[in-house]
């Protein structure tokens, strides 16, 4: 490759990477900037202020609503991963009566979009008493569609286990639930990866579902929460408006830069699957 | 009498314990159905009856504030036919699936390609391209709604260049545009991974023996490239479809359906009808619609998959 063409091909993905990364960028420093510069088109905030981001936390419970996605993301990914690995690993590797139309069951579940069926599934947690609960935000997306993936994610791993591991350790005298702890769990732990990842980050963008369930304030999650810093008038207060949502991104994207290697092979593996 | 059997037993041969119920086999077959119940409660709680019911609701009028469930037949269909947002929200659902499916490939494509050159540093860009799929959405939405206000960021740009830049998420012709496009850079990192694992896969010697034919680099991938990565062309536009009619936070922050029904996508109109009008059960039958419409792609998808794919590996 010439040095011309080298030189052509670096500032091409240096330009095609201005509508990527200058949003974050737009958004983090904006956040430091006081209302009246808000719109100002600088790169760098002139007068900088921590104000917004104190007043994130004054305007909202901003604190308990991050717990709660905080929570709800950790109970919904730990729940899908015990969920997913037990039926993907007996589907792949248990023989079992009705092995295949049961699987197919499951598997219908990848057809349909949590969308579909929000309206039946609100009437239900209604007549529950389950609105304004977090149930809703936790038992569907653990068990409903994203789990469903999940499932099949596991299933597909699991399936490509050399069936003498197991063999042999059955003949040192361990039981199925055994040498799935033991055997086959510590070898699935990319794929467990790639759900984890995959589920965290859907549990964590969830935005119609909360929406619909959730009206009390102290019970928001991070996504709705974000979309209600606005002044008396309705106006939006886009500097704290972005201070929220730089709260929002920025732990999930240093996660992301420590172990980008993971977070992108295995979102584009379960996006694969799906 | 068992006693006196078992001490028989034990009598005739001590070390052969008596066959229990619970052979191995059975004991696999009881943990299987074990290990299954949870995901197989939870597909038919939150899939499977919620589809049923889904279907049983649209032929229902349930109005939530007086707490009335009447059947009203095929009412809610009769109203579907006559709706006249409903050609509006069904073009707006189109625009937006084939806009974002378009572009979305396009670019993947073209940065996969990118990234397929023997450069250093292209583990770099990668993040770069792919860290808006994990910048959380509504976070990335809102910056966006904040550089497409009418004195917002994009037309500042466009200011210092002396062009008037239009009010674009409150303008008919680009509010559509603008939500296709914060859609593409948030999730066009995913298939451009996937491009870029299938064109690794595509054998070097294919393009020596073309490249010693003397063939063109544009006929090379137009007839090299393209025909052997066409079950992941297939793929990702079959994923990015799907995915597309699930769009509703964007639509929500960005547009909240407007200007008038121009973005109004198929979810929105649902959610509108039955979370902020009341209209269950008419929101019940848009959601049986939703649902064909994912079936028929479905469909489509497996019969395309035979006919219109180089092969499948």
């Amino acid at each position: 490759m010439s040095p011309k063409t080298k030189i052509f091909l670096y500032g091409l993905l240096s330009v095609l990477c201005i509508p990527f990364v200058f949003p974050t960028w737009w958004m983090i420093t904006s956040s430091f900037k006081p209302n009246a510069e808000i719109f100002a088109p600088s790169l760098w905030p002139s007068d900088w202020t921590v104000e917004p981001w104190r007043q994130v936390f004054t305007m909202q419970p901003f604190a308990q609503q991050y717990f709660n996605s905080a929570y709800i993301a950790v109970v919904v990914t730990l729940g899908t991963l015990a969920v997913a690995a037990m039926a993907g690993y007996a589907f792949a590797r248990i023989r079992f009566r009705g092995q295949n139309v049961l699987f197919l069951v499951v598997l219908t579940g990848l057809l349909i979009p949590s969308e579909v069926t929000i309206v039946p599934l609100f009437r239900i947690f209604n007549s529950l008493g389950l609105v304004d609960t977090h149930w809703p935000l936790i038992l569907v997306p653990m068990l409903g569609p994203p789990s469903v993936l999940a499932t099949f994610i596991m299933r597909q791993f699991f399936i490509t286990l050399p069936g003498e591991l197991e063999e042999a350790a059955r003949m040192d005298g361990l039981g199925r639930p055994a040498i799935f702890r033991r055997i086959a769990l510590p070898l699935a732990r990319p794929a467990l990866g790639a759900v984890a990842i995959f589920t965290f980050l859907h549990s964590w963008n969830l935005y119609l579902e909360p929406v619909v369930y959730i009206s009390s304030q102290t019970k928001y999650t991070l996504p709705q929460a974000l979309t209600q810093f606005t002044d008396a008038y309705q106006g939006q207060l886009w500097n704290v408006q972005l201070s929220a949502a730089s709260m929002t991104a920025i732990p999930v994207l240093i996660v992301f830069v420590i172990a980008q290697r993971q977070f992108i092979e295995g979102l584009a593996h379960t996006g694969l699957k799906g | 009498m068992t006693v006196v059997q078992d001490r028989a037993v034990s009598a005739r041969s001590a070390p052969t314990p008596k066959p229990s119920f619970w052979t191995t086999r059975r004991r696999d077959q009881l943990t299987g159905y074990v290990f299954i119940t949870p995901a197989l409660i939870g597909a038919v709680a939150f899939v499977f009856l919620p589809l049923v019911l889904v279907v049983w609701y649209s032929l229902h009028e349930w109005n939530v504030l007086a707490d009335t469930f009447t059947f009203v037949g095929s009412e809610n269909y009769q109203k579907l036919l006559d709706d006249p947002n409903v050609p509006a929200v069904l073009r707006a659902t189109g625009l937006f699936s084939v806009g974002l499916v378009v572009f979305n490939l396009a670019l993947a494509l073209l940065l996969a390609v990118l990234l397929n050159q023997k450069l250093r540093g292209t583990t770099v860009f990668r993040v770069l391209f792919f860290s808006p799929v994990v910048v959380s959405l509504l976070a990335w939405t809102i910056v966006w709604g904040f550089l497409l206000q009418d004195n917002g960021g994009i037309n500042g740009l466009l200011n210092a260049v002396a062009i008037e830049g239009p009010n674009w998420l409150r303008s008919g012709g680009t509010a559509m545009a603008s939500v296709v496009i914060v859609q593409v850079f948030k999730n066009v990192g995913l298939n451009m991974v996937l491009f870029l694992a299938a064109l690794q896969g595509v054998p070097q010697e294919l393009y020596e023996a073309a490249r010693t034919d003397g063939a063109a680099p544009w006929t090379i991938f137009r007839r090299i490239t393209l025909p052997l990565i066409s079950p992941t062309i297939l793929l990702t536009s079959i994923i990015t479809v799907v995915g597309s009619l699930q769009v509703f936070a964007q639509i929500s922050v960005l547009t909240q359906g407007g200007p008038g029904t121009s973005t109004t996508v198929l979810v929105y109109y649902l959610y509108q009808q039955a979370f902020q009008f009341h209209a269950f059960g008419y929101g019940a039958t848009l959601s049986v619609l939703l649902f064909l419409i994912v079936l028929a792609l479905t469909v489509l998808q497996w019969q395309m998959r035979k006919r219109w794919v180089f092969h499948e590996s």
